[in-house]
């Protein structure tokens, strides 16, 4: 018998071992009530991550299941749609995506086999149409085999700024709210009225550098209205999810966005050039995130010419 | 030489046909010496030319759709001998000829920066043509841009509220003192490889094609420009005003329009 037991232990730990970098190392964790996220890795997208650097998830009502943001690649999302499984049998009727980024939209095709709605801010197929040719060039090459069944699938049910699109899930409501141009110009937040849980998207970063693809004045300006907001739980786009009684999250991305955006400031009246810009702007920022170097020069360049036109 | 603008197009249509030629390491070659055919024909261009010009570029395309690039001339300028135009090619992106640049010789010292669009890993050249009609060539290799940054506009509908917007921004200039000036319009020069969901058509290019800057009526610079120019269209340049007068900017785009400004020196 302890021979048997012994043997049985070896093979459970070696099929363990060979599944370690596989599905059964992708775990969700539970924030509040039916709501699940993984959390991604603080890396750039690659092969051996799967494009598996943001936040994703889903949430489970009584009748449906909604999906958020399915994934950096059509393998994540396949991982993200097991996951799922393994909590709950109930059809996936809804697909949101916050905005976007590959990181975020790659996963699309993994669920189209529950013919969800797929839902997103009413800028998002425009957005989706004007990049997806370079995202398919750029990430079939950085992500190889788990790109492979990856399609770019656009909203239909889109949301309008000024006017939330409430979802039911089954005695659980979902308000989903879209904003101005900000992180992004077609970014939407995801929030659980059951539980008071706020699923930011990317118009929040936490411990990694945030990526302006957007407005750093119409970003500021979400995150100040953001912060105001009350909700028990709040679940970043990138980074730990925290509860509503910390502000730190919020506070760490506006010091930084303000910080980039008063020192470009400076350098513009000064009829400073973006190359200057890039060398001095919010170098102190450096130790304080994840990604800093790959990130940082690129938000100064785009705040710069936007900020030019002020 | 083509006729104005048509040589932007020229390698468009092959480009677009065949999409992958740019992938495979081999083609590099291949795809210079195709490109150098096109524009320059058989025209001998003298390469790694730093005694004659230098171009700054960084070493990775931060933001891909903003992708800040300058030139300087290392010779002086004289009415004898100077750089006549300046050609910018960006061997993969979509159009791959970027820019020329026709200079005055009462310029002085070139030193011009814009900003351009990177597509992907490329390699980058400016060619100066001097006034003899030689030609010139330094390149820099450009890495692309990481992760979610694309060459597409980031708001479309800012870009198009402020349309035709100008500013020349520059010091009180100093008669007969080099003054730095920039011109920068906003205009969202469109590619035209944009599909519109809506109408499932091609959106249709809208770019600036040319941006004129004369000094007293005397062109100092002409930019004839394509779609690898950045949203919002920006030129640094110096020069040397000789007496008070009217500095002039006037930007013409696809679609005909214009837009013009003036500052008093």
């Amino acid at each position: 018998m302890r021979i048997l037991i012994s043997f049985l232990s070896i093979v459970v730990s070696s099929l363990a071992f060979a599944s370690s970098s596989q599905p059964d190392s992708y775990s969700v964790q539970q924030v509040a009530e039916g709501i699940f996220y993984h959390q991604g890795s603080h890396e750039e997208a690659d092969a051996e991550n799967l494009g598996a650097i943001a936040n994703v998830g889903f949430i489970i009502g009584e009748q449906c299941i909604a999906v958020i943001d399915s994934g950096g690649s059509f393998q994540e999302g396949k991982l993200l749609r097991k996951a799922i499984r393994q909590h709950s049998d109930l059809p996936i009727c809804y697909v949101i995506n916050t905005h976007v980024h590959p990181d975020h939209v790659l996963g699309n095709a993994a669920f189209k086999m529950d013919e969800p709605e797929f839902i997103g801010h009413e800028k998002l197929p425009a957005a989706m149409a004007s990049r997806k040719q370079h995202f398919a060039r750029q990430f079939s090459e950085i992500l190889g085999d788990a790109y492979e069944g990856t399609e770019f699938i656009e909203a239909e049910t889109l949301v309008a700024v000024d006017s939330p699109l409430q979802l039911d899930l089954g005695n659980r409501l979902l308000t989903l709210t879209a904003f101005t141009t900000a992180h992004t110009d077609h970014d939407l937040t995801v929030y659980d009225e059951k539980t008071s849980t706020l699923w930011t998207g990317d118009l929040l970063f936490v411990e990694r550098v945030p990526a302006l693809d957007g407005s750093i004045n119409g970003w500021i300006d979400a995150l100040e209205t953001l912060v105001d907001r009350d909700a028990a739980m709040i679940i970043p786009g990138h980074g730990s999810a925290f509860s509503g009684e910390q502000s730190k999250g919020w506070q760490d991305l506006l010091r930084y966005l303000i910080t980039v955006r008063e020192e470009i400031r400076v350098i513009i009246n000064d009829l400073g050039t973006i190359e200057q810009a890039i060398e001095s702007v919010g170098r102190q920022e450096a130790e304080n995130w994840k990604l800093f170097e790959e990130y940082h020069r690129r938000n100064v360049t785009a705040a710069f010419v936007e900020l030019e036109w002020e | 030489m083509m006729g104005r603008n048509t040589i932007f197009w020229a390698v468009f249509a092959v480009f677009m046909s065949h999409g992958l030629i740019a992938n495979a390491a081999t083609a590099e070659e291949d795809l210079w010496s195709a490109l150098k055919q096109t524009y320059f024909g058989d025209r001998k261009i003298h390469e790694n030319a730093d005694d004659v010009l230098i171009l700054e570029a960084p070493t990775r395309a931060e933001d891909a759709a903003i992708v800040p690039i300058s030139v300087k001339s290392v010779q002086p300028q004289t009415a004898e001998k100077y750089i006549k135009n300046i050609h910018i090619i960006i061997d993969k992106n979509p159009m791959p000829y970027s820019a020329n640049f026709h200079l005055s010789p009462t310029l002085g010292d070139i030193d011009i920066a814009t900003r351009v669009r990177v597509d992907q890993y490329t390699d980058m050249r400016a060619i100066a043509e001097m006034n003899d009609g030689s030609l010139h060539m330094v390149s820099k290799f450009v890495k692309a841009s990481g992760g979610c940054s694309a060459p597409a506009g980031k708001d479309m509908e800012a870009a198009m509220a402020r349309l035709g917007k100008m500013q020349i921004r520059m010091r009180e200039a100093s008669i007969g003192e080099t003054t730095k000036a920039q011109v920068v319009v906003s205009h969202p020069n469109n590619s035209g490889l944009q599909f519109d969901q809506k109408t499932r058509g091609y959106i249709p290019p809208h770019y600036v094609k040319e941006i004129v800057i004369d000094f007293e009526d005397e062109n100092l610079i002409t930019l004839e420009a394509g779609i690898s120019i950045s949203e919002d269209p920006s030129i640094r340049f110096n020069f040397t005003p000789q007496k008070h007068g009217v500095l002039k900017a006037m930007v013409n785009d696809s679609k005909e329009m214009t837009y013009s400004m003036d500052k008093q020196i």
